[in-house]
């Protein structure tokens, strides 16, 4: 343990690793929170696949692989994306899971054409773009961790500074509306900075899986607690744990995907909260409903009458 | 059979199982569950593939039907213990199962051919050469038979129970009440999703699956209203998606499992906006036309009202708050109609006018009292 700590701060590779897993679950996991209070975590799964042949489609229009391009890329297309789903929602007669299937799968499709494309172009340097599938966070280099720190730094800010605004956006917009706040605004800044979200991590964990790390941390921190505050800090937090230990666990074992690892170990963070977090957790719940079924029973039968 | 032509069948097999199942995904609001179902398969391939010790057509299809029912199974418990909402539920539980997937993947069958692209968007172009070997004899691709197999199942499923699910589908309250189990008709039809993800998982991926299930099914509920137009009009966008996207992929020498969902996305999209009932631009169109129906409306029950003789167009723009041109374009209408005449650059109804406007024969009119009370707000406004 203390060989791997030291690993963490001096070993060049496993230093970015955790860094960027860490990175990659505080934003995922505070922008997350704003995503399933508002009922759009799957919005995050549509958006991560849209983003496919952004990625592609920045590297074959500026043929460079520099994070921040192909970031830019994704975030271009996940935006495109998330603007067709609601106007699909709004202008025809589809439901909302069948507009973000639609949107999901087309957007995949368009990618996985563009990435045979380049692929089958003999385009040398085109090795490792398939590596967004899945990501391949042993292939983070210092460049990419400085851009998911600048990127999320912004949409962290973001959060800060319109704390009170994005509140009452995802709790009541139509009041936020009535006190004159410009909700339709603010709408276009949170779901830009969930878009950043998404974009920061698909190098990590791939496009697949991206959708677990805005849902699954503030789902595990919604247990814990009923304040919004409270429930950014831990779901940030969760996402980090989440991000670092997967990291941890797939360079000291062998033959372990970072990716998936990280998703499972966040996994297990929920299926811990759902059972043991105090006042919702599954098993408390049950021990409280047995304790007053055995005080009504103890009462006996008078109550009833 | 040639090489081109299997795989062509393939995709258009593939095409017709997930039009007959994704048409009821799609009235019952399950999309991104098929999505999850799809995902969920990998773990459920792979842990046949360790029980069979080895590739294993009946183990493996039956390990991922058990994964993808599993998958529907979690999501409900998730969502009932009231923790967690829809659709995160279905967030949680999919990629956990994916996750797991690729990690016993890459963990003890990293030497195995299973690899990330074959996973999520397939090998079609592989289905001539995976053969169905029974008792020592070749009678044909794999895929294809599986694939046209499913088919003929899937069509049988739902000529066989279309009351059943037509009822189930559009009120199930009645079908309850009626004897039909909501729970058994769910996951009998998750049960086919499953299967049909895992025929055509092999084929085009577990992520252009989804694509087949949803978008053809989607494109469909744009064109009708009925319940067996829909599932025809599916098939045939799907088998257009297939055969188009086979035909683009090649001249391209692009994936041909990509190139069917991106034409099934031009094909919706062409539906979304060209639809005659309820696409984007006849709905446009027929707003656009209702508004301009209610502006003549309105002027004429205005004159009516006041019973003046005659008014001044000026007068007039200011009580009905139009703006000039405004005015000028719905009294040109209204004149048009034989509604309203001018005379020294005065507004006045004509006979036929008043008449309209006396015997309420006029579209405000009749919305609003006919208007259902869902939507009586509006008409009130409109009658103001």
């Amino acid at each position: 343990m203390p060989d791997l700590l030291h690993d963490v701060i001096f070993d060049y590779t496993l230093r970015n690793v955790a860094l960027g897993s860490a990175l990659l679950g505080i934003v995922g996991g505070v922008l997350g929170t704003f995503a399933v209070l508002r009922r759009q975590g799957l919005l995050g799964d549509a958006l991560a696949h849209a983003a496919l042949p952004g990625i592609v489609l920045a590297f074959m229009l500026t043929g460079s692989k520099a994070s921040i391009v192909l970031m830019l890329g994704a975030a271009i297309s996940g935006w495109l994306g998330t603007l067709l789903i609601i106007r699909i929602v709004q202008d025809t007669r589809l439901s909302e899971d069948a507009a973000l299937g639609v949107i999901l799968t087309v957007f995949f499709g368009l990618g996985v054409v563009l990435l045979t494309h380049v692929q089958h172009s003999n385009n040398a340097n085109q090795a490792g773009l398939d590596q967004y599938l899945f990501g391949q966070a042993a292939t983070l280099v210092e460049e990419n961790v400085i851009t998911m720190a600048a990127l999320g730094s912004v949409a962290l800010f973001l959060v800060a500074l319109l704390f009170k605004e994005f509140k009452l956006l995802s709790f009541d917009p139509e009041f936020g509306a009535s006190l004159g706040y410009p909700m339709r605004g603010l709408n276009v800044l949170l779901t830009s900075s969930i878009v950043i979200a998404v974009v920061i991590g698909l190098q990590t964990v791939g496009v697949v899986l991206m959708a677990a790390m805005l849902i699954a941390p503030a789902a595990a921190a919604r247990q814990w607690t009923n304040r919004l505050g409270v429930m950014l800090a831990l779901s940030g937090l969760f996402g980090a744990s989440a991000g670092v230990a997967g990291a941890m666990i797939s360079v000291t074992a062998r033959r372990v995907p970072t990716g998936p690892m990280i998703i499972l170990c966040i996994t297990a963070i929920v299926v811990v909260s759902i059972l043991f977090a105090p006042e919702r957790g599954i098993v408390w719940d049950a021990i409280r409903r047995r304790r007053m079924r055995r005080a009504a029973l103890a009462r006996g039968p008078e109550v009833a009458a | 059979m040639n090489a081109e032509m299997t795989v062509l069948l393939t995709a258009i097999f593939a095409a017709c199982a997930c039009s007959l199942v994704g048409t009821f995904l799609i009235l019952r609001r399950m999309a991104m569950m098929s999505d999850a179902i799809s995902h969920a398969i990998l773990p459920g391939l792979v842990v046949a593939y360790f029980i069979a010790n080895g590739p294993n057509l009946i183990v493996g299809t039956l390990g991922a039907a058990v994964a993808g029912v599993t998958t529907v199974f979690l999501v409900e418990a998730l969502q009932r213990t009231g923790l967690v909402k829809s659709d995160a539920a279905i967030g949680i539980v999919f990629p956990a199962l994916f996750a797991f997937g690729t990690f016993l993947v890459s963990r003890y069958f990293s030497q195995v051919h299973l690899d990330a692209d074959a996973v999520l968007f397939g090998e079609i172009a592989f289905a001539p050469f995976d053969r169905l070997i029974v008792f020592g004899n070749d009678i044909g691709s794999q895929p294809l038979i599986v694939l046209a197999f499913l088919t003929i199942v899937n069509a049988a499923l739902v000529l066989l129970f279309y009351k059943e699910l037509k009822l189930a589908t559009f009120d199930p309250g009645l079908a309850a009440s009626l004897g039909l189990s909501p729970l058994i008709i769910h996951y009998g039809l998750m049960t086919a999703v499953s299967f049909t993800t895992v025929g055509a998982f092999a084929a085009v991926g577990a992520i252009l699956v989804v694509a087949l299930l949803i978008v053809p099914a989607a494109t469909a509920y744009l064109l009708t209203d009925r319940l067996d137009m829909m599932i025809v009009l599916s098939l045939a966008s799907g088998i257009a998606s297939a055969v188009i996207g086979y035909y683009v992929a090649m001249a391209f020498d692009v994936s041909i499992s990509g190139m069917m969902a991106v034409t099934g996305g031009v094909i919706f999209a062409l539906a979304a906006l060209f639809s005659p009932t309820h696409g984007i631009v006849a709905r446009a169109i027929r707003r656009h036309r209702l508004r301009d129906q209610f502006a003549v409306d309105l002027l004429v029950l205005h004159l009516h009202h006041h019973r003046t003789a005659s008014e001044s167009p000026d007068h007039l723009a200011r009580e009905l708050n139009w703006s000039e041109g405004r005015l000028r374009e719905v009294i040109t209408r209204a004149t048009r109609n034989g509604l309203v005449a001018m005379t020294d650059g005065r507004v006045a109804l004509t006979n036929a006018g008043q008449q309209a406007a006396a015997s309420h024969h006029l579209a405000i009119a009749h919305v609003a009292a006919t208007a259902p009370p869902a939507h009586g707000p509006q008409a009130a406004t409109i009658a103001d």
